[in-house]
This record gives structure tokens, sequence and C-alpha cells, in this order.
């Protein structure tokens, strides 16, 4: 990789692992190994949005996780901006916690019951140290009113919002420390249709506003692709292709990502889906690794 | 605490009749304990012209066989009865909250030790322990306090430690963490705060089994010592009466289960009028 | 013209919460005609599920069927006892729900539960029921089925349960599934694989089907004709390719530029529609999309009939008036509504 293209890499993720332990005898020790993800290599590049899809268990959430170090990883690197997190300790993280900020999946649980607007939003700002005393409520109504909700609304508690108003809540709480980098796991996956659109022509344009970059990580490829500028598709906690989201849809290489892309329901009776099915391969196959089989189109093909 | 959650405890206060019942009758029990002293008969004045009389006009429950006025006691015993009920439920709830919290939160080995702990703690016979120590040890109201507490702060621990489970894995826990929150951070602002509702109900019923214990212990002359009373130590006293005096043994008995039942039926109403409810969007 | 099969008049559910009685649906009227595939599309709370619970009988306290009548073969349903109604629910009208985990009893083989509901409603013999049952997973595609039926739950994925739910809803032969979500809860692989099921489903005379859905996509797959409901009213009514391709209620027309176009290439801005759902415990007296509709005008406040667009397709908006001003009554022979 050229030194320019190195700089322009913010998170750079190398052959990470993360094992979780599934069972264990009597004495705690560990007899079943839960390989969530397994060896997974990818960058994502400053100012862009990166998709992570998969079905269940196939270990984005997981590697969305890890990038938001709430767990130690079993093996392999993360580099954000150039700085290994691996091994820093919560006291030198601290920084990196503001820089890179989450929005979860569920309205619902993603949100304390027992907080108003203010408190939720300024709970980040606080742990920073930013916009202390009087200002804080001024920059937090700044914020509602930049994710489409009202300065009213700041002593209002969750259950007051709907879905769609909570996630709102959520991104406002996630920019209030103005990061560089979000992690998305699964952010619009809970809202219905007519909302989801909300959301995403939302995180657009705080991500123009502000420069932010993305991991995008959900199940639900058609919004995927119009929102990523390059996706990565796991497969039991493993990559096994990762290319531009119109390169990944025009030209899919592995069988998962055709199987995958064939079985998207399509909002159209005239276009008859042609499913494509792939079986998988068997549990204790040797699975190749992610190839360059065009220039920025990678996928675990066998030689 | 969000309003809806209140909201819903009001409801239900209001739609179980017995909950006004008990609330009064607690309260006016607690009351009557703390002004006790506003009555004008010492509890402990002896009147041998007037032993074992049946109630009447002047001593409300009647007296008992020393002559002393019945009622009266029963206001003095109540203090102590219910001050072991609540202080022990306070110490017990702290030390179940405080291991529960740690234990659910940080879990892996210091969860393993505290669990073990615990474990030892559930298996002995209580009452035994009781007895025991209250012979060896003196028998002040602090002492039996504590040991009181002793034995019974594993059932709030235990539910505390699985309600706190279930709050990490939230989002918003997650997320906090992922801010930079430290431990203690998430554990005042997200899981304790979130906690309230079983603390409250675990603890509503802990005062029932502290009254009922501390009435045991007394019943059996193991609690706090004569002359000063308790409900459980009057109605021991009662005993050798019961076939000629059976007032001596019917109010202590009647007022130790109305406040049991009380505090039992307000735990009831507590944990329905705290389950969530579905429905709202 | 076909057979009716089902027809709902003016169907009403509320909830009483203590806020209030949460309206759930509110003047819901269609049919559904023998072997047809009826798709039910809406967003949450849209009252879609509701309205197959109704159909089913199945509304609870603190719900309420309050008014509105079901007939089923000429038959009026909601009069019927609930004795009568066991009689029903099972053999002529099945249903498959989201989550099949919480329908299989998990201590029980998957044989076992499919023979015992075989035997109640044909009043076959064990030997003649397991083959039945055999016959019933190999048909939704599930492989070796002599060995799966000695099966419990737990050892079937979420989509193979999902699977027996449909064969055992099948195994009755009911004229009328009514599917709610059935696969909402599954991965997108194993959505295709029940909807090719579906599918199949639709070629059957013997069995109609009423799909409900939030996905647009499994709409336009499977069914062939689409009722879109939105605060708990019918808001259009049509064949397949003319919601798709010609529809008319504004909400249909913004649910569908909602969803990213296929082909359209990424970044190409999405039309969401603002604003947030009616609060249904005190719905706007007219159109429930007047706050969020882009064409809501003064009339609105009123609420509009249902007007006749073409064969089998209507729409519950003023803007029709002018081109379609015919009004479809209520139990008209094509459609029918209420206002």
């Amino acid at each position: 990789m050229s030194e320019t293209a190195e700089r322009n890499v913010l998170v750079d993720v190398r052959n990470l692992k993360k094992h979780f332990s599934k069972g264990k005898n009597v004495w705690g020790r560990t007899t079943e190994v839960l390989k969530a993800v397994d060896g997974v290599s990818f960058q994502i590049r400053r100012g862009e949005t990166f998709g992570l899809v998969g079905e269940s268990g196939s270990g984005k959430s997981t590697v969305g996780r890890c990038l938001l170090r709430l767990y130690d990883y079993t093996d392999g690197e993360v580099r954000f901006d150039g700085h290994d997190l691996t091994k820093l300790g919560e006291k030198a993280l601290k920084p990196f916690r503001r820089r890179i900020q989450s929005i979860f999946q569920d309205p619902y649980s993603s949100l304390n019951p027992g907080m108003n607007v203010l408190d939720l939003i300024g709970e980040p700002m606080n742990i920073h140290g930013l916009y202390p005393g009087e200002e804080r409520k001024e920059a937090v109504a700044a914020l509602l009113e930049r994710v489409g909700l009202k300065r009213e609304h700041l002593y209002r508690y969750p259950h007051e919002f709907s879905g769609g108003q909570r996630q709102r809540i959520s991104i406002a709480r996630a920019l209030s420390v103005r990061p560089d980098f979000v992690v998305c796991d699964e952010p619009i996956s809970a809202l219905d249709v007519s909302v989801q659109a909300q959301v995403v022509n939302m995180l657009e344009d705080l991500q123009a506003e502000f420069g932010l970059t993305y991991l995008f990580v959900a199940h639900d490829l058609s919004m995927v692709r119009h929102i990523s500028d390059r996706i990565g598709v796991m497969y039991r906690g493993r990559l096994v292709e990762v290319a531009d989201s119109d390169e990944l849809y025009d030209n899919p290489l592995h069988p998962y990502t055709k199987a995958l892309l064939s079985a998207i329901p399509i909002p159209d009776p005239r276009a008859a889906n042609a499913r494509i099915v792939w079986t998988g391969e068997p549990e204790d196959a040797e699975r190749p690794p992610l190839r360059e089989m065009a220039p920025g189109h990678y996928a675990a093909l066998p030689e | 605490m969000n309003r809806t959650r209140w909201q819903n405890l009001r409801a239900e206060l209001g739609a179980n009749k017995f909950g006004i019942v008990a609330i009064v009758i607690l309260a006016v029990f607690t009351l009557s304990a703390i002004f006790a002293f506003l009555s004008p008969i010492d509890p402990n004045q002896l009147d041998a012209t007037a032993k074992l009389q049946s109630p009447n006009a002047a001593h409300w429950f009647g007296t008992d066989d020393y002559g002393r006025d019945y009622f009266t006691r029963a206001l003095y015993g109540g203090r102590v009865s219910l001050l072991v009920g609540f202080a022990s439920m306070i110490l017990a709830t702290g030390i179940g909250v405080a291991i529960g919290v740690a234990s659910g939160y940080f879990g892996g080995r210091l969860d393993n030790l505290l669990m073990r702990i615990l474990e030892v703690f559930l298996s002995i016979p209580s009452f035994l322990v009781l007895l025991l120590l209250s012979v060896f040890l003196n028998p002040s109201v602090g002492n039996i306090i504590v040991i009181i507490a002793l034995l019974m702060w594993m059932n709030i621990a235990r539910i505390v430690r699985a309600e706190t489970m279930t709050l990490k894995t939230r989002e918003y826990v997650l997320y906090a963490k992922a801010s930079g929150q430290s431990s203690l951070g998430i554990i005042a602002k997200h899981i304790l705060p979130n906690l309230v509702p079983v603390i409250i109900v675990g603890a509503t019923n802990n005062v029932a089994s502290a009254i009922m214990m501390e009435s045991s212990l007394s019943f059996l002359g193991f609690g706090v010592q004569p002359p000063n009373a308790t409900w459980g130590s009057m109605l021991n006293n009662a005993q050798g009466y019961v076939a000629y005096a059976p007032h001596l043994a019917l109010f202590p008995g009647l007022l130790i289960l109305l406040t049991v039942l009380s505090f039992n039926i307000l735990g009831d109403i507590l944990r329905v009028g705290f389950e969530p409810k579905l429905g709202r969007r | 013209m076909t057979e009716r099969l089902l027809t709902a008049r003016d169907l009403r559910v509320s909830f009483h919460t203590r806020d209030g009685d949460n309206q759930a649906v509110r003047g819901v009227s269609f049919h559904i005609d023998a072997g047809e595939t009826v798709g039910i599309v809406g967003e949450s709370g849209s009252g879609k599920s509701v309205t197959a619970r109704a159909i089913m009988s199945l509304i609870q306290p603190p719900g309420e069927l309050i008014g509105g009548e079901i007939e089923f073969r000429g038959e009026l349903l909601n009069e019927l006892p609930e004795r009568k109604w066991r009689k029903i629910r099972g053999n002529q009208i099945a249903m498959v729900f989201q989550d099949p985990m919480t329908s299989l009893n998990p201590v029980k083989k998957i044989g076992q539960q499919m023979i015992e509901v075989i035997r109640r409603h044909r009043g076959l013999g064990q030997e003649a029921a397991k083959q039945e049952a055999i016959r019933l997973l190999r048909e939704v595609g599930i492989s070796d089925p002599e060995r799966r039926i000695g099966q419990y739950p737990h050892e079937f994925s979420g989509g193979m349960r999902q699977r027996v739910m449909i064969a055992m809803a099948l195994s009755c032969q009911p004229e009328l599934l009514i599917a709610d979500e059935p696969t909402t809860a599954l991965d997108v692989t194993i959505q295709a694989q029940i909807l090719e099921l579906f599918k199949r489903l639709k070629d059957n005379p013997d069995t109609a089907v009423i799909l409900i859905t939030h996905d647009l996509g499994v709409v336009a797959q499977v069914c062939t004709r689409v009722i879109v409901m939105y605060g708990g009213m019918i808001m259009e009514e049509a064949p397949v390719e003319d919601l798709f391709y010609r529809p008319q209620h504004p909400y249909t027309i913004g649910l569908l530029r909602s969803v990213p176009k296929r082909g359209g290439g990424t970044r190409e801005r999405l039309v969401p529609i603002e604003g947030t759902p009616p609060d249904l415990l005190d719905p706007p007296p007219g159109c429930p999309f007047i706050t969020r509709c882009p064409h809501a005008m003064d009339k609105c406040k009123e609420l509009p009939p249902m007007f006749h667009i073409g064969p089998g397709h209507r729409s519950l908006c003023w803007l029709a008036e002018k081109d379609h001003p015919t009004v479809e009554e209520v139990g008209a022979g094509e459609g029918n509504t209420d206002v």
C-alpha cells in the first residue's frame, strides 16, 4: 500500500479474532469455543461508509463491538488513526472513546429509561468534559434541532418518543462529542420502512456535514448498498468478499454473496427472483483467505 | 425513575382494595410506635390490684399478669418490633444490593466467590444460628438487628444479581462503556436506578420476615429482655394465661399478623405495579 | 367470478388501556376469494396483525372486537360460541405466527405434535397420520422427514421450525391460511426458502392465503392482491401489478419511494415519509395520513370514502374523487368499505 493510501486509512483491522467460551466444566475451564470472529482483516478509509453484512451468527456485530473495544481481542489488532487500540488500558483508551462513537439497534434498549434527553445526550459530554455548565443545555438543544427534534424535548423521557425519534436521540448522543468514527450497529433494523429512510438520510447528511466515517453493520442488503461506499460480506466469522458496493452487487464473486443477493425479495412484481442456493462449506473444510480478484475487489475463493 | 412507572404503581394501588388498607394499617402502627411516649401510662408500671383485667375503658387492651397496661405495652412493643424490622431490612438490603451488583456486574471470579459465600449463608439453618448467637451475645436490639440482617441478605443479593446481569447487556450500558464511562459511573447511573423496583419489592418482603424472626426469637425468650416488651415477648408471656386471659395472646398476635400481612400485600402491589406494561407504542 | 371465501365488514378492534382506548382497527372491510394469496402490508401499529387476529377470533383482553362482522362461506363467524370456533380454527382457517418457537411444544417430538393435530382434525389412524406428517414435511421442503419426525423442536433451526409450523397448519387442509409476518424473524436466505413455499401455495386452488408483512419485497414476490393498511384503516387495495405500477394513495406512493430502488446506484437519495404515525388513542377524525401527507388539504379533515379506481383497485383518498368518482358501498360485490 502506498503512503498516501496508508494515511487515508482511519481504521485498520488486521487478522482480528474474538472467541467466546460456550461451555465450561466444573472448574470454570472452557471446554467449548465459539469462534464469533475468526481472522478478519479490512480497512476503512477516512470519510467513507463501510458496510458489514451477514446473517445472524456471522460475527458482524462482534466485529463492531471489537472496534468499540467492548471486548478484549483473542488475537489480531485494530489500529485507529495509526494507533494500536489492542493493548491499551481503559485510561489510555479514553481519548479514543470520544473519537469512536456508537449507535445501537434497539431504540428501546439503547436509551436509559430513567434519564431525560438532556442527561442522555449530556452523558458522553460529561465523560469527556465537554460543554460544562451553562453551555451544556444550549449545545444539547442545538444537537436536538440538528436531528429534527425540538428544544421542548430536552426534559422528556425516552418512553415519550417513537422508535424513529429515539434513534435520532441516539444519533445526537453519538455526535455530541464530535467523533471521527461512528459504529452503527443495525441502526435501522428495528424501524418501520418509512422511518428507516428518514434515519438513513439523516446519517448521510451528518456524514457530509461533519466528515464522519461510518461502519454500518446490517442484515438489510438493499439499505446497506444504498448507504455504503464499500461492503464486506461476513460468513461464519470470516469475510468472504469485500468490494465497492456497486461492484459487489453487480458482479458478486463468492457463492455466498451470490446466494445472499439473490435472496433479497425485490419490491417489483415483474422482477422474478432467480434464487441461487449455496449449501455452504463443510464445517471442517480449509477456508481460503481473501484474495484480490480485481482492483479493490477481494474474495475468499480457492485458487 | 420515569413517570409511567409511578403511574402504573398508582393504578395498581387503586385496583387493589387491600392496598390502601395495608398502607393505613402500617401508617397507624408506625405513628403509634413513634408517639408511644404520648401515652400517659408507664408501660412498666406495676399494679397488683389490676392483674389480668379484660379490655375495659381504663385499659383498652386490658392488663397483663403484673397489672401493666397492655395497650401501652403494645405501643412500646411495636416500637421495638418495627425498629428491628426496618433496621434489619435496611442493613440486609444494603448488603444484598452491594454483593448482588458486584457479583452481577463484574462476573467472573468475583461472582464465583461471592455466590459460594452466599450459598454458605443459605445453607445455614438460620433459626439455629439465631438462637445460638443470641445465647452467646448480649441480646441487645442492635445485636438482634445485625444477626437478622446477616440471615436475610441473600434473597435480595440473588434477585439483584440476576437483574444486574440483564441490565448489563442493555445497549445503553454498552454505549456508556464504549463512551468511556467508568464501571462505578455505569453502576451509579445506569444499573442502580433501574434496580430500584426489584430492591423495593425485596425490601418490603424483608421487613415482614424480619418482624417475624424477631417475634419468634422473643417468643422463645431469646430476644429483647424484660421488662422491655416486644410483640413477640408479649406473646411468649401470654402462654401461661391463654385459658383465662386470651386477650393477652390475641392482641400481640393480631398486631404481628396485621403488620406482616400488610407488608406482604404491599410487596405484591409493588411487584405488579413495577412490572413493565406492554402496548405503549 | 371466483368463489367468495371470507368477507370482513367494518371490523373495529380497540384495546382498553389506562390511557384510554387504543383504536387499533377502525372500520376495516375486505374479502378473500378461494385459493388466492392476499398480502396485508403496513407498518407497526397499522392494525394489520390485529385484523388477522380478529378474523381468527383471537382478540384477547384488554383487546375487544367492538364492531363488524366476519362471514366465512356464508356463515357469520363472530356470533359463534368459542366451542364452535375451536372446530373452525385449524380445520378451515389456520394461522402461522412470527415466532415459531413459541407455537411448538419444546418437550414433544415434532412427529408427535403433527400426528396429534392430524388425527384430531382429520380422524386418521396413527399410522396413516404419520405417513401424512412425513408427506407434509417433505412438501414444505424438509429433507429426510422420516428421521426428522423423531426429533425435538430445539433440533430444528429457525427456518425449519417455521416450515414445520406451515406444514402443521396445512395438515388440516384449511381453506384459509393466515401467516402473520412468517419470515420477519428469519435470515434472508431462509426467508427466501419460506417465500418459495408460499409461491407454491399460491398455485394451490384449495388454500387461500393472507400474508401479513411490512416488507414490500415479500408482497411483490408472493401475492396476487395487496391491501395497504395505515392507522387502523385500509388506505388502498389493488392487484399486485397495479399497486406497484399505478399506486393511487399518497401513503402507498410514499412507502414505495422510501425503499432503495433496485438498480438505482448507491447514494441516490431516499424519499422518506416525514413525521410519525397517528396516535391511535386519539386518532385524527379524518384521513389518518393527514399529518404526513404532502397533498393534505382541508377536505382531508373529513374521512374520504373508498373510491373505485379500477377492477379490484380502490383508494381511501379525496385525490381519487376527480378521476374516479364512484364510491364503493359496504359489502358491495367487488370489494367493500365503510366510511
